[in-house]
């Protein structure tokens, strides 16, 4: 029952030789095969090279060499390059492309030991908050296959979820790493901006994309997103600080510590079992030390409509590469240029990643860029400064990580602004750049729901530190779905 | 704010996205409703904000030494290329 | 072509220059002219999902020097900007440019024009972006084909008030930019192989009236020459056009050199709605006062001063100093030939003789440019062997100390030229040098007055003219040797009997 074990664990038990690599991976890809009917979570699986992997990893580890994550099998989404292997985006626009380089997040991993295991389904070009707008089908929810498990990185949240994997990259541009791992009942966060390397990891919106991890606990997110975490002299906005041991400031105490908790949340939107839920989770932290006050951020339920401008701006000109000439996706026998482009992207895109390009395009183009993007990236500066005023009277901020927990497959499909609506409480840290990550605090209806502590620039350490010592308290995080126990 | 059947093509045009003529008003309508949902920002008094082009306030942009890193790849980047030629990434001929 | 009376041109021009990097202005591809198809285009260059781009420190160094040679405002921060397009030789469907905070702001380049006159050209801005590839449509039938070597190699667009009045105005200004910009090393300049780039915008309206008419743009001009004849064929177009009672339409054009004439280049594309916003993947460049000096001092000095010093130090006229200047290698191949000339007459380093640097601006603007042209060469390769500075000092010598005529100067200078010999070494080995000896010249003077009785008669009745056919035949007589001047004295004395 190796997948019993945390990431943490799993690493330490390489090292002392309790396990081998190979033996993990290859029970690991036997987990993966078994669920993948009934989750869909992965899109590639690299059984043969990461059996190679393990292999090499074995035998550095037999010399006592290996980096802190050797030999430990985990899994990318599949909006991370890597070299030789398909990276779809889980989109039709990419299902052939074979990426020629590793992203940096990637390599970094790699050079630490872990070993990957495959591609994890997503929201196609991340655009999504349930994991059903994928070429390759959508993923389901290990608490219950009825039921979504949050997008965009739905396929890394079930995985760890279902213990397919101890740990998972991720990426998190509106919520697509906490709300996935609130509605699956696991850990997630999401660094600063800058914080982790971008090259490599496939632009949907440059100045939001962040990339993080999705594990069991926040010690296991503190160990993998320290070997992520650096300056990439290929990515100019990735910012040159040194990364802190984030293991090692996991066990400050939590006495003192300043809670707030944001107002706005509170609202008519959080169903009401969630609500207890963060209530109580608040109770603990209490117990545990930390002082607590409500904070006000004014701007923040403006968050949506700044997040839909800006995000399909962004999108719509990082996507204008996909046009069938010198990768991806191409149509068959294009009568002309326009053709070619018209046809390639109109069936290499599926409805929401078109709806979103569109917007994007109508908000930049003449005459409505000062009214919707401009004032937008004008908003976006007042829900700056609340957080940074908040973050003057608190050290952090707490709240629902969704208003609801899992809902059906097809619930939310009809309408998009219902879907968009999901990352109400998520949006808010990544216009302003800041950390954020999500643990589970208990159950809605027999689905798991998430609290969220939110952090200044560059307080991944502080954050991680709080939920560390939440998951001390309680053990919602060591609950896994019955059906992949 | 309802966008037009026009609006959505013009827009597609630019985009060059195909769209079949029957998912026109489908668009035509969420992109309507999206429109309505981000045309709240209207309310908002922004006199004297700057726009936030980047989260992280204060970053300059870092120069790079002017060094020859790069060597000739090209077959490895064009293997999955759709049409490629002596080199050359083939399109539908361009009539200027 | 002459202006219709009654009306006046408007001229702007938006000129592309390759700066001189290394690699290119986003990546570490290199830039290197004349690869085989997409050996230098990294994925960076291609677009590939993921990648991003990180600023070359050359290319921004290379836009403030330019900045600081005309004058301008340098933005201590600058924003790259999306310009959003579709085109299959821009790679990301965007090129990353320079919109509302361009790196150079408002400076101006003084001209000067073919009569003499000078007019300042004021400069709107300059700005950094990226090259995009190149499309290939001819040899491949039913396919163009996509090269994306030149793709992201850094240009700076340097546009121009519209300042210019005729067609020649505008072709001065832009030499002066080429000039400056191969001065300052931060382009070859070299046209033909599209280094530097020339779009005009083209307007006329009645004379007197401050309104600005409306203006057609003639893109991818790629000579002074077609720049000339373009505009030159565009304001008759236009004139013709409001006078027969039409409107001239704001659209893109292009100049077909061999019919000589512009033609529209409108396309479904022509309305292009450009979605310009800033990029996110880059952040606004800072440039503090450190940087700004380093590269002020680092400046070389500029076309105008060079002239002015030429004027000053040689004693040249401004012409012949503006001639000399127009090219930094022209200028020092001037220099060091004329302070190799051994000194003469009482000069100091200090105080150079005038007729001696008119004369070496005569023999390097005359006879060496003529041998250039011809032969298709360029200053630089020349001076290494076929030509270098100190050989042709002693040919300026030897004309300069009276050993041989100004006449028989271009002689050996064509046998230096041909055979790579030293002056003094042709002029003895022809026997070339002057005959300044009174007593030969006035035998030879004797010998052809003894040979044409007739015309010596008709000159004494009064027909001077002749005196030119006497000066031509005692040069026959004398292989071209005798000196001029004393010939001409001599003649004088004794041909009147």
């Amino acid at each position: 029952m190796v997948h019993r074990n945390s990431l943490t664990e799993l690493a330490a038990g390489l090292r002392a030789r309790t396990f081998s690599s190979v033996e993990l991976v290859r029970a690991y890809l036997q987990r993966i095969e078994a669920a993948q009917p009934a989750l869909n979570a992965f899109i590639s699986i690299t059984a043969e090279q990461a059996l190679a992997a393990a292999a090499a990893a074995d035998r550095e580890l037999a010399a006592g060499r290996g980096g802190p994550l050797a030999g430990v099998p985990i899994a990318h989404k599949d909006l991370f390059c890597t070299a030789g292997v398909r990276t779809t985006c889980g989109s039709r626009m990419l299902d052939n492309f074979v990426s020629p380089y590793d992203a940096t997040v990637v390599a970094k991993l790699k050079a630490a030991g872990a070993i990957n295991l495959g591609k994890l389904n997503m929201d196609e070009f991340a655009m999504g908050s349930s994991n059903e707008t994928s070429w390759f089908g959508p993923v389901r929810n290990p608490w219950n296959t009825d039921f979504v498990p949050g997008g965009s990185s739905g396929g890394s949240a079930a995985a760890v979820a279902a213990r397919l994997v101890p740990g998972a990259t991720a990426t998190d541009t509106g919520g697509s790493i906490r709300q996935p791992a609130a509605l699956c009942g696991i850990t997630g966060i999401k660094p600063t901006y800058g914080r982790v390397s971008r090259y490599g990891m496939i632009a949907f919106a440059s100045s939001l994309d962040q990339g993080g991890v999705l594990t069991t606990s926040a010690a296991d997110a503190a160990l993998m997103l320290r070997e992520m975490a650096g300056f990439d002299p290929n990515d100019s906005t990735s910012v040159d600080a040194p990364v802190p041991d984030y293991v090692a400031e996991l066990d400050a105490p939590l006495a003192g510590v300043r809670i707030g908790l944001i107002k706005e949340f509170v609202d008519e939107g959080l169903d009401r079992e969630n609500e207890l839920r963060i209530r109580d989770a608040v109770k603990v932290l209490e117990r545990l030390g930390a002082s607590l006050r409500e904070v006000s951020l004014p701007n923040l339920p403006r968050s949506v409509p700044v997040y839909y401008v800006v995000a399909p701006a962004e999108c719509s000109s990082n996507l204008a590469r996909y046009d069938g000439v010198r990768f991806g996706h191409r149509c068959k026998e294009p009568r002309d240029l326009q053709d070619l482009y018209r046809r390639s992207r109109g069936e290499g895109f599926g409805a929401e990643v078109k709806r979103r390009i569109m917007t994007g395009t109508y908000v930049l183009s003449a005459g409505y860029y000062d009214a919707y993007y401009l004032k937008a990236q004008r908003v976006r500066q007042l829900i700056a400064a609340d957080f940074k005023r908040a973050f003057g009277e608190v050290d952090v901020l707490v709240g629902p990580t969704s208003p609801t927990a899992a809902f059906r497959l097809g619930a939310k499909t009809a309408d998009p602004i219902t879907m968009y609506l999901n990352d109400i409480y998520t949006i808010g840290a990544n216009l302003a750049g800041l950390p954020a990550l999500s643990v589970p605090c208990g159950f809605v209806g027999g689905l798991p729901v998430g609290l969220q502590v939110v952090g200044p620039h560059f307080a991944e350490g502080r954050i991680l530190n709080v939920a560390h010592h939440y998951q001390l308290e309680t053990d919602w995080h060591r609950q896994s779905p019955e059906r992949f126990a | 704010m309802a966008l037009t059947r026009a609006q959505i093509e013009s827009i597609a045009q630019l985009a060059r996205l195909e769209l079949e003529p029957a998912e026109i008003p489908v668009y035509q309508e969420s992109l309507s409703r999206i429109i309505d949902l981000v045309g709240e920002l209207d309310r908002a008094d922004t006199a004297g904000v700057t726009p936030m082009a980047h989260p992280l306030p204060g970053l300059r942009q870092r120069l790079r030494a002017d060094e020859v890193t790069e060597q000739d790849r090209h077959e490895l980047y064009q293997a999955s290329a759709p049409q490629v030629a002596a080199g050359l990434y083939l399109v539908p001929k361009v009539i200027e | 072509m002459s202006h219709e009376s009654g009306w006046e041109t408007v001229i702007g021009l938006e000129i592309h220059a390759q700066l001189a990097t290394r690699s290119k202005i986003f990546s570490g591809a290199a830039t290197a002219y004349g690869a085989p198809p997409n050996a230098q285009a990294s994925l960076i260059d291609l677009g590939f999902p993921g990648v991003l781009p990180v600023l070359n420190r050359e290319a921004v160094r290379m836009a403030v020097r330019f900045g600081l040679a005309i004058g301008a405002r340098i933005a201590r921060q600058s924003v790259f900007a999306r310009k959003n397009y579709f085109y299959p030789d821009l790679p990301k469907g965007y090129q990353i440019s320079q919109y509302e905070l361009p790196i150079v702001a408002q400076g101006a380049l003084d001209v000067v024009l073919d009569d003499g006159s000078g007019k300042r050209v004021g400069i709107t801005r300059a700005h950094l972006e990226e090259d995009a590839g190149k499309s290939l449509h001819e040899g491949l039938g039913a396919f163009t084909g996509v090269d994306l070597n030149r793709a992201g190699t850094p240009l700076i667009e340097i546009v121009s008030e519209p300042d210019m009045r005729s067609a020649k105005e505008a072709v001065a200004y832009m030499k002066k930019v080429h000039t400056l910009v191969r001065y300052l090393e931060i382009c070859d300049g070299n046209m033909q192989e599209g280094s530097f780039r020339c779009d005009a915008n083209v307007s006329v309206r009645p004379k007197g009236s401050d309104k600005l008419g409306t203006r057609a743009e003639i893109k991818n001009i790629n000579s002074f020459r077609y720049v000339e004849k373009a505009i030159q064929y565009e304001v008759a177009r236009q004139i013709e056009l409001i006078e027969s009672g039409g409107k001239v339409v704001q659209e893109t054009r292009l100049y077909d050199p061999d019919k000589g004439e512009t033609r529209s280049m409108r396309t479904k594309e022509e309305a292009n709605d450009y979605r310009y916003f800033p990029d996110p993947d880059l952040l606004p460049v800072a440039l503090d006062e450190a940087f700004i000096e380093e590269v002020r001092t680092g400046l070389p000095e500029l076309p105008d001063q060079k002239a002015a010093r030429f004027s000053k130090d040689y004693g040249l006229s401004a012409y012949d100093a503006g001639v000399l200047t127009a090219s930094r290698e022209l200028a020092d191949f001037y220099e060091d030939v004329r302070r190799a000339v051994p000194l003469q007459r009482g000069e100091t380093g200090a105080t150079l003789d005038v007729s001696t640097s008119k004369l070496t601006a005569n023999v390097v603007m005359g006879d060496l440019a003529a041998a250039l042209n011809r032969e298709n060469l360029d200053i630089l390769t020349v001076r290494e062997d076929r030509m270098p500075p100190t050989r042709l000092a002693g040919l300026i010598f030897r004309t300069a100390d009276q050993t041989i005529s100004g006449k028989i100067a271009k002689e050996v200078f064509e046998a230096m030229w041909a055979g790579g010999e030293s002056a003094d070494v042709i002029i003895e080995s022809k026997g070339l040098r002057q005959i300044t000896d009174t007593g030969a010249i006035e035998r030879a003077i004797e010998e052809v007055m003894a040979k044409n009785p007739g015309q010596l008669a008709d000159y004494r009745a009064g027909k001077d003219k002749l005196f030119g056919f006497f000066v031509g035949q005692v040069m026959k007589a004398t292989q071209g040797k005798a000196n001029p001047a004393q010939l001409n004295e001599l003649l004088k004395k004794k041909l009147p009997g």
